[in-house]
């Protein structure tokens, strides 16, 4: 007999907007507290204490308007933030500041969260989608120089880049960025080169999210359809089917495999995060908690796999915190 | 073999005398049967004869050179042929020129879509000539621009005219288009103008076509015009006379072929890139001989039994539709949407409940505007509005008939208005519409009746079916009964439906004037009244309808749109069919006497066809109910 899905660990409450993004920071050794910032539609990013479940700090650096992508670059005293304001802040959050110290103006209009990816101690590279409809811009940070533009082919039709992913096999090879569309295709293109490699058309509907793991050269992507995908990476950097799951309702909008590449979490438009096995997508749970649609889904990096936690943001304003197959 | 000039000259012009005697005794096909093909033979490339024929041509007298020329334009198997037959004929000779540039273009309009080409043809092939196909293309655009023409003649005149420009367009050549491309683009745009303000599809279509197509000739570059139409066989017979085998390869584009972006699969950026389709078959994964068992089976599953369908409820009480849809929250789109879809089936279901609101849900959904995109959001509307207003007829009649005369309304509404009435009207008159009746999610479900092309099949088929369900009525016993008591539904509510409607046609307001630019919701109008009219046989009110609306007929007999006057006409059928014949005599005979006057005018000269069409219906109907009088013993 199954056991019913548990409840939250607990919900963090406060942030009176849609919550768009999360990012946690829990990594560091023990005097320190886990950490998990959020980005909300009103403009704060909201940095909770996990301890006491408030919040710490507030961060008003997006001009009001929503903050679409939170990540810690190298500890959670960077802060890298994006928001609709088209700028990309980094701030100074050491010994109490909450200062931005740079910031880079994307020309960016729509809803494309941009992808860090570390390449060597204190470089960054960064994707974004660039004020140029079909384009996604690469820069070096803190530098901010242009690494470079990776343009489709004219007459490709991909539409608006939505969804990107940094990432390479190890450090010291090729940056890969794999990027997804809006005709529902994703590309995987080589960084250094910029050219395109492979693509692929996963989805009939604008590719929502997707993520990748790099060590099975597997990944997965979710739309506004039914269907999540499931491709894979062959020998000669081609993108290929593996599978597909057809969903019970429409619309995913972020899709997260946990660090250790055993589950993986998706954030549904009808309201319910569902847990899959990332092996072979096997369906393992269905959290029922908000009662709006959840912007965003992200894993916790505990050092001790059993404090291990989910988080989910919605757009009823609240994060549920799970703690859920942490055991394994 | 060589002639004599001088012997040649006599014997050619006795042939030309005789030649043309015949023709103009109307023996063209004979004599022309065997000539044409002859000479066509002869002169292909001897042009000796070539000079010889022109010869002959040239000599027929005036008074007999147009039989002739009529016959040799038909006969001729292309424009090349007629071009060695004839020469410069046209240049040379004015009666030629007239008939070939002015009468068979603008004067008739019989000829099939052969002999203009083979005409227009013949205008291209020589310079000389080319003058005369630019002045004859000027002359065209004239007529097509005109507003007089486009209203007063007969569609098939239009069509013509329209043929005839298309292929000349696609004889010109870019310097002559150059030349005169401010003279095309302003018939254009005149032309345009006045198709566009026609209620007949048919004349809307003719303008559309031929303004893409000179359009798509003076901008090579450059956006072109692009009207939405559907394609049937006469558009696309159309489209085809600007395409001609030499040089001209433009082949007019079609509107709806930009929705084709999803299709196309995007190349792979690299050429071995392989692409598979979306989502079809998952290629399949040999994991199972990994080496790394399962360590998913360490993951149990929880109970996912309460997953389902995510389904947005929608209110199950009439005041809380009203909330949803009259509330200005923008937020609950889901309900919203949830709400319009159930919004008709809750009316049917809780008639008590939706009399007590009944105006106020007429309201809002007269205004109702689509907040997000549903599917078939028209359809649902409508189907709403009529739940309600045969739910509670009377209230919601009033409401509906005044809000057609008032201020501020749309075009759109106001025909809304005329559609919703004439569904409710037949759903109340006649049950077996009731909820049955599929309408296939055209936008217009009742466009059907009211605008059939072939009308007079229509009525036909319904003068037939009121004719069978008179004499069978006796037969059918028991089931015949249960279709008695219904028509006592409309009964009481017919007049409140029609009088509202007729009574303020000709007061304008300063947003609506029927009887002036609005001719288009006129001609609804009246023929939403005559279904009116048709539905209400055997309630009481039928008598004095049809007062009403012979009155109604008379002041608007002569109006100049057509679809108005067909609607007239199709209102006389209505009345005819549906007030009783004693009544029909004892109260209306000196309108009706006059009235069949008026309807053998309309029969010999309106230019319309389906109005003539209309018009010998009525008069068969009306000698019909002659022969019922008299076949009655008084």
């Amino acid at each position: 007999m199954a056991l019913p899905p548990p409840d939250p660990q607990f919900v963090l409450r406060g942030t009176s907007a849609a919550v768009h993004t999360l990012h946690f920071s829990c990594g560091g050794p023990e005097p320190d507290i886990p950490l998990l910032f959020s980005g909300s539609e009103n403009g704060f990013i909201h940095v909770w204490n996990l301890k006491t479940h408030r919040v710490d700090t507030a961060l008003d650096g997006h001009g009001r308007k929503s903050v679409c992508y939170v990540e810690t670059m190298g500890g959670k005293d960077r802060l890298l933030s994006q928001g609709r304001d088209q700028r990309i802040c980094l701030w100074d959050l050491a010994e109490g500041r909450t200062s931005v110290t740079d910031s880079v103006f994307t020309e960016h209009v729509g809803f494309c969260r941009c992808s860090l990816l570390k390449v060597a101690q204190g470089r960054w590279l960064m994707a974004m989608a660039a004020r140029s409809l079909e384009e996604v811009q690469i820069l070096e940070l803190p530098s901010k120089t242009s690494v470079c533009t990776l343009k489709p082919e004219v007459g490709a039709k991909l539409g608006m880049p939505m969804c990107l992913k940094l990432w390479q096999l190890n450090c010291g090879s090729q940056p890969m960025l794999l990027a997804g569309y809006e005709d529902g295709s994703v590309v995987l293109w080589n960084v250094s080169m910029g050219k395109a490699l492979s693509q692929l058309i996963c989805h009939q509907e604008p590719v929502m999210s997707l993520d990748f793991d790099s060590e099975k050269a597997k990944g997965i992507s979710g739309s506004s359809e039914k269907v999540l995908s499931i491709w894979s990476l062959n020998e000669q950097q081609n993108l290929q089917v593996y599978k597909t799951h057809e969903l019970i309702n429409a619309g995913i909008s972020d899709i997260t495999i946990r660090p250790d590449k055993k589950i993986l979490a998706t954030a549904g438009w009808d309201h319910r995060i569902r847990i899959f096995g990332w092996k072979k997508l096997k369906p393992l749970a269905v959290l029922d908690y908000h009662t709006a649609t959840i912007h965003c889904v992200s894993f916790s990096d505990h050092g001790n796999p059993r404090e291990r936690l989910l988080a989910a943001g919605s757009k009823d304003q609240r994060i549920s915190v799970w703690s859920i197959y942490a055991q394994t | 073999v060589c002639f004599i000039p001088g012997g040649l000259d006599c014997s050619i012009s006795f042939v030309s005398h005789v030649l043309g005697k015949v023709c103009v005794q109307g023996r063209q096909k004979e004599i022309l049967g065997v000539l044409v093909p002859r000479l066509t033979d002869l002169t292909k490339s001897d042009c000796i004869w070539q000079r010889i024929c022109w010869r002959l041509v040239e000599c027929v007298p005036d008074r007999w050179m147009e039989a002739v020329i009529l016959g040799f334009v038909q006969r001729a198997p292309g424009a090349d042929v007629l071009s060695r037959l004839l020469g410069n004929l046209v240049v040379k000779n004015k009666k030629a020129q007239f008939v070939v540039t002015q009468k068979m273009l603008l004067l008739q309009y019989g000829h099939t879509t052969e002999v203009l080409q083979n005409l227009l043809g013949y205008l291209s092939l020589e310079s000389l000539r080319r003058t005369l196909l630019l002045r004859v293309l000027q002359e065209l655009l004239e007529t097509w621009s005109s507003i007089s023409a486009v209203k007063h003649s007969p569609a098939e005149q239009q069509l013509y005219i329209s043929k005839a420009i298309l292929i000349c367009l696609s004889h010109l050549k870019e310097s002559e288009i150059e030349s005169c491309r401010q003279e095309l683009l302003t018939s254009m745009m005149e032309g345009v103008k006045c198709h566009l303000d026609s209620s007949l599809p048919q004349l809307r279509h003719l303008g559309m076509v031929v303004a893409e197509s000179i359009s798509l000739k003076i901008n090579t570059e450059g956006p072109v015009l692009k009207f939405e139409y559907e394609e049937d066989d006469e558009i696309r017979e159309l489209k085809s006379l600007l395409v001609q085998t030499p040089p001209f390869c433009v082949v007019p584009s079609l509107p709806d072929d930009d929705r084709s972006e999803k299709a196309g699969a995007a190349l792979p950026l690299v050429p071995e890139g392989n692409e598979k389709p979306h989502t079809a078959a998952p290629v399949m994964p040999d994991e199972e001989s990994d080496a790394e068992l399962d360590s998913d089976d360490d993951l149990i599953p929880y109970d996912m039994s309460e997953d389902k369908e995510l389904k947005i409820r929608a209110p199950v009480y009439i005041r809380d539709c009203i909330e949803v849809l009259a509330g200005s929250r923008s937020e609950d789109v889901d309900k919203w949407e949830a709400t319009v879809k159930a919004l008709e089936s809750l009316v049917r279901k809780n008639p008590a409940a939706t009399r007590e609101v009944s105006v106020e849900l007429a309201k809002i959904l007269l205004h109702l505007e689509e907040k997000t995109c549903i599917e078939g959001f028209v359809e649902l509307r409508q189907r709403a509005q009529v739940a309600v207003l045969t739910t509670d007829p009377i209230p919601v009649a009033k409401y509906l008939t005044s809000q057609f005369y008032s201020l501020n309304y749309s075009l759109r509404q106001r025909m809304d208005i005329l559609d919703v009435l004439v569904l409710a009207a037949q759903e109340l008159s006649c049950p077996k519409f009731h909820g049955k009746t599929k309408h296939s999610g055209a936008q217009k479900p009742c466009i059907q009746l009211l605008r059939g092309s072939d009308s007079s099949k229509d009525w036909r088929r319904i003068v037939d079916e009121r004719i069978k369900s008179k004499t069978q009525r006796f037969d059918m016993g028991q089931s015949r009964v249960e279709l008695a008591s219904h028509p006592n539904k409309f009964n009481s509510v017919a007049g409140h439906f029609f009088f509202p409607l007729i009574q303020h046609f000709d007061r304008p307001l300063t947003t609506f004037d029927l009887l002036g630019e609005d001719h288009l919701v006129l001609g609804r109008l009246v023929h939403t009244l005559a279904i009116l009219m048709y539905l209400a046989v055997n309630t009481v009110a039928v008598t004095a309808m049809g007062k009403a609306l012979l009155e109604f007929v008379w002041a608007l007999r002569f109006h100049t749109d057509s679809y108005v006057r067909q609607g007239l006409l199709s209102c006389i059928s209505s009345l005819l069919l549906s007030v009783p014949t004693e009544r029909i005599l004892a109260d209306m005979t000196e309108e009706l006497l006059e009235t069949q006057s008026w309807l053998g005018d309309v029969l010999e000269k309106d230019p319309d066809g389906d109005c003539r069409r209309l018009a010998l219906q009525n008069l068969l109907l009306m000698e019909n109910l002659k022969k019922k009088l008299e076949a009655i013993p008084s």
